[in-house]
């Protein structure tokens, strides 16, 4: 993690659009009287996302205002959470690298560097049009599909070098892959098939109600053997 | 309900609601701590004040647990704690070892040395050695204004700065950017922060972070003597700690007083040490041919004395400064008693105030401390952050703790809590006159030294008791009504009689002409150039308006510089202990009007402080009881009450107008002067200045 600090070039100004100022009211609205400050974390991240995706200055002193929090609180906790970027990120895509353990285990260095490779030697640069940047992040919780990358809202899971630089080709096209797993397989299921409850006849309907039959099978054959203990023990009773 | 513990083998009984770092301590158990600060909330991330609670399995920060929280025992036995164990000592040593790991090693060359709380935890608490050998992380200086100096790599993140402006100072600039490794301490986009209690953040770091710039590496506190004294910039009588080296005043650190500035005073009262040494009078001076001369204590004592002589007593007249102590002020009374005149006031402002209707008519009722009972203060045509910033950090507090209901007549001001505001002037207290009680058990009254000082000034305070007493300040267990003075020797001069007695002329009168003579002691606070052709004698510490138009020039002793009683606002007695000597052939002050009185002819009969003091304690005996309030009678008011007079619809104008040059001793003070400057282009609000 590295020190985060605002960006030296600022725009001039920062306000909501009308659609976004209704959503802040709404938002601010969910929260108690005089606990309005719990809006703080989802109005910086709209904010974040109406400005290219990253949180110019003039956002934070808006965000306070709005709010009724004294800047420097709006600026602790923009500063503390990585969520927010303090500077511009790709117009395109932002790659977010997932770097923690179980994604560096299967690979996330090799990740990096198709990001040092098409996008810039350092994170948070961006690259040669402007059009991309990336950074190595912590867990984004993906962890069975690892190695990840995150891109703004969406995941590209079950990655390799190839697989990235094809992801990151159809954003430069316009044409982003479908997000999730990139080798096919659906959400997390195991990679190389399932190995449990593989037989056909516990998905076809062929097993519903089988505990009814087991249940009568079993009644018949208590019933079965009370009448032979019956039939052996009759001869010897005497009137 | 009670709850028993066994702290180190003792078993103790403590109160509901304690942490168990009070509890430590009530236990004489020492707990090491860096964040916790009793006057603070409570942050927990320092860790160092870890301690061991047999039943939980790992080291527990004492200063957030708190007693009331411990999981009891299966058999109910008390909970068994120990501060000293292996455990606590290898924990304390963890600590100290991470905190450790980015402070640097740069001791010799830092202010805090000597009084380090890092320093002296790491002395007894840490191990010896450091088993880091990476690159320590620096941080860049802060501006965090003139008064502090700032060396951030020194930061342990305790927070105790950004606690202390937030919740005691009412200004939320400070805050704690970043996480992690690189947090930092910082203002928004590094503006700086302006409050009139900022400097008491270097008294609570617990580190050389901050330190303070105007004394930056010029002494150690292991060469400075020091001295307990009381504090003139306000009449609120903070307690300080002169620190002396040799004959020059070093800095004034705060001292404990829970009942006046708990452990907090104001930049003006730490920083105008500096003006102790600058535009000092350090010789007697006389005007000769319009020039004043250098002249000896005997040739100036004589003039005055053969012109005080000569002179028509109802045309000799006395005013009094307000930094004066009791002793001086006692002395001049006596002497002008003696010499027949009847023109002496202490009340340089006008302030429409008079002993004869009882102490409770110019005191602060309810005393400082009774602030935290009160549950609505309305402030009238006062300033209470730019008049006594101590005072209102208490309002403050008061009002953080919620049930506070605050009014405020006349300026509208940023205080630091929210308020109502009532009006400008004179109409909006009036209409509490006849209003029905306020639904409040203990309501209170404060009333600015520059309401009093207008010509309807005694009408206002009529107006005001009487408000008071309709909305129920004044009961048989509540005296809500409270005078809020500015100058330190005020009370006293008022406890002393110092007013025109009968026929006399007060400060109006004597400035309007038609005097031979008037002796100015210490005062400075008015025109003075209106005493035209009168012949002035001005005994005071600082060449200021008062020695500049003065046919001869006494010097006198600064606060620091003699052992002088001084009563603040609450009517509560104080004595300043002498840190250090005047300059040149300066003398205490009752001493040169001792030596003065032989030359007038009318030697005043004591040769020493104690008896002079013996003396004064017939007329004033609350000024014998150091340290606590004599309570004033809550009836006199009742009289005040009746007296006549009308207001007028002048709006309330608040008495300080520039908080940091109220006094000579701060005009004379170079750091008074640039926070003057700098406070007249920063606004205080935290919006406007990140503007």
């Amino acid at each position: 993690m590295s020190v985060r600090r605002l960006h030296p070039e600022q725009p001039k100004n920062f306000a909501f659009t009308p659609e976004n100022e209704a959503w802040a009211a709404a938002t601010i609205a969910k929260y108690p009287p005089g606990k309005q400050a719990s809006a703080v974390i989802p109005l910086l991240m709209r904010a974040q996302e109406q400005h290219k995706n990253w949180l110019p200055e003039p956002a934070i002193r808006h965000v306070a205002e709005k709010l009724g929090m004294a800047y420097i609180r709006v600026y602790e906790v923009a500063t503390f959470y990585t969520q927010f970027q303090l500077g511009p990120v790709g117009t395109t895509a932002h790659v977010q690298v997932c770097g923690t353990t179980p994604c560096m285990l299967r690979g996330a260095e090799g990740l990096k560097d198709v990001c040092r490779k098409k996008i810039h030697t350092d994170q948070f640069h961006l690259s040669a049009d402007g059009a991309f940047s990336w950074e190595e992040v912590e867990c984004a919780g993906t962890c069975a599909n690892a190695p990840m990358v995150q891109i703004f809202a969406d995941t590209y899971e079950d990655l390799t070098p190839e697989l990235l630089e094809k992801v990151i080709d159809g954003y430069a096209r316009g044409t982003p892959p479908k997000p999730g797993s990139q080798i096919g397989r659906k959400a997390s299921s195991p990679a190389g098939g399932f190995t449990a409850l593989t037989d056909p006849a516990l998905y076809d309907g062929s097993t519903l109600g089988g505990w009814q039959h087991r249940l009568a099978e079993i009644d018949a054959k208590s019933a079965l053997t009370a009448a032979a203990s019956a039939s052996a023990t009759a001869p010897e009773k005497k009137p | 309900m009670p709850k028993k513990l066994i702290i180190d083998g003792t078993e103790i009984e403590v109160e509901d609601g304690l942490t168990l770092i009070q509890a430590c301590e009530q236990a004489g158990a020492e707990v090491p701590r860096f964040c916790y600060h009793e006057r603070l909330s409570i942050a927990g991330n320092c860790r160092m004040c870890l301690v061991e609670v047999v039943g939980m399995p790992k080291p527990q920060a004492s200063c957030a647990l708190g007693v009331n929280d411990l999981p009891p025992n299966k058999d109910g036995s008390p909970k068994v704690i120990f501060t000293k164990s292996p455990m606590v000592k290898k924990a304390r040593e963890g600590v100290m070892e991470f905190l450790l790991i980015n402070h640097p090693l740069d001791c010799p060359i830092c202010d805090q040395g000597g009084e380090c709380d890092l320093q002296d935890q790491a002395m007894a608490f840490g191990i010896g050695a450091s088993r880091y050998t990476e690159n320590k992380r620096a941080i860049e200086e802060k501006n965090l204004g003139p008064l502090i100096k700032t060396m951030m790599t020194r930061c342990i993140q305790c927070t105790r700065c950004v606690r202390f402006m937030t919740e005691v100072a009412g200004v939320e600039e400070l805050g704690a950017i970043g996480r992690g490794e690189d947090m930092e301490i910082t203002t928004y986009l590094e503006k700086g922060m302006m409050s009139e209690l900022s400097a008491n953040v270097v008294d609570i770091c617990p580190v050389g972070a901050l330190t303070h710039r105007p004394w930056a590496f010029s002494a150690r506190p292991w060469e400075m003597d020091k001295t307990e004294s009381i504090d003139v910039m306000d009449a609120l009588g903070s307690n300080i700690v002169v620190h002396t080296r040799g004959r020059e005043v070093m800095r004034v650190l705060p001292r404990n007083n829970d009942a006046v500035n708990e452990e907090w005073i104001s930049d003006k009262t730490r920083h105008v040490a500096d003006g102790l040494r600058t535009q000092r009078l350090d010789q007697p001076y006389i005007r000769v041919g319009g020039k004043l001369k250098p002249a000896t204590w005997d040739e100036a004592l004589a003039l005055i004395g053969s012109k005080l002589k000569a002179a028509d007593p109802k045309k000799i007249g006395a005013i009094v400064g307000d930094l004066a102590g009791a002793e001086e002020m006692f002395a001049l009374k006596e002497l002008f008693t003696r010499l027949g005149s009847p023109n002496i006031d202490c009340r340089q402002d006008g302030a429409k105030l008079d002993p004869t209707e009882g102490r409770a008519s110019y005191i602060f009722n309810s005393t400082i401390a009774g602030i935290d009972q009160a549950d609505a203060i309305m402030l009238i045509g006062t300033n209470p952050r730019l008049e006594a910033p101590v005072l209102n950090a208490r309002i403050r507090k008061r009002w953080r703790q919620g049930g506070l209901l605050v009014g405020v007549i006349g300026e509208k001001a940023d205080l630091g809590y929210e308020y109502n505001y009532l009006g400008t002037g004179a109409d909006a207290l009036a209409k509490f006159v006849g209003h029905a009680p306020a639904n409040k058990e203990r309501p209170m009254f404060i009333l600015g030294a520059g309401t009093l000082a207008r010509p309807d000034g005694a009408a206002v305070l009529a107006t005001a008791v009487k408000a008071a007493q309709s909305l129920g300040c004044i009961k048989d267990s509540w005296n809500g009504f409270n005078i809020l003075q500015t100058a330190a020797s005020r009370v006293a001069g008022l406890d002393l009689g110092l007013v025109p007695a009968a026929g006399g002329r007060g400060v109006a009168e004597m400035l309007s002409g038609g005097m031979e003579l008037v002796y100015l002691l210490g005062a400075d606070e008015f025109d003075t150039s209106i005493l035209g052709r009168t012949f002035v004698v001005y005994q005071g510490s600082h060449g200021d308006n008062g020695a500049h138009i003065a046919d001869v020039v006494l010097p006198g002793s600064a606060y620091t510089e003699k052992s002088a009683t001084y009563v603040n606002t609450e009517g509560r007695a104080q004595m300043t202990m002498k840190a250090a000597f005047a300059p040149g052939v300066a003398k205490e002050d009752w001493s040169i009007l001792r030596a003065l009185s032989t030359h007038a002819g009318q030697t005043l009969p004591y040769d020493n402080l104690t008896a002079l003091r013996a003396a004064m304690y017939k007329v004033a005996p609350q000024l014998a009881r150091l340290g606590s309030v004599a309570s004033a009678d809550a009836a006199d008011l009742g009289k005040l009450a009746g007296l006549p007079g009308t207001m007028t619809q002048a709006p309330f104008v608040n008495t300080v107008r520039d908080f940091y040059l109220t006094n000579p001793i701060a005009r004379a003070s170079t750091i008074m002067g640039e926070l003057s400057a700098l406070a007249a282009n920063l606004k205080p609000t935290t919006r406007a200045a990140a503007e």
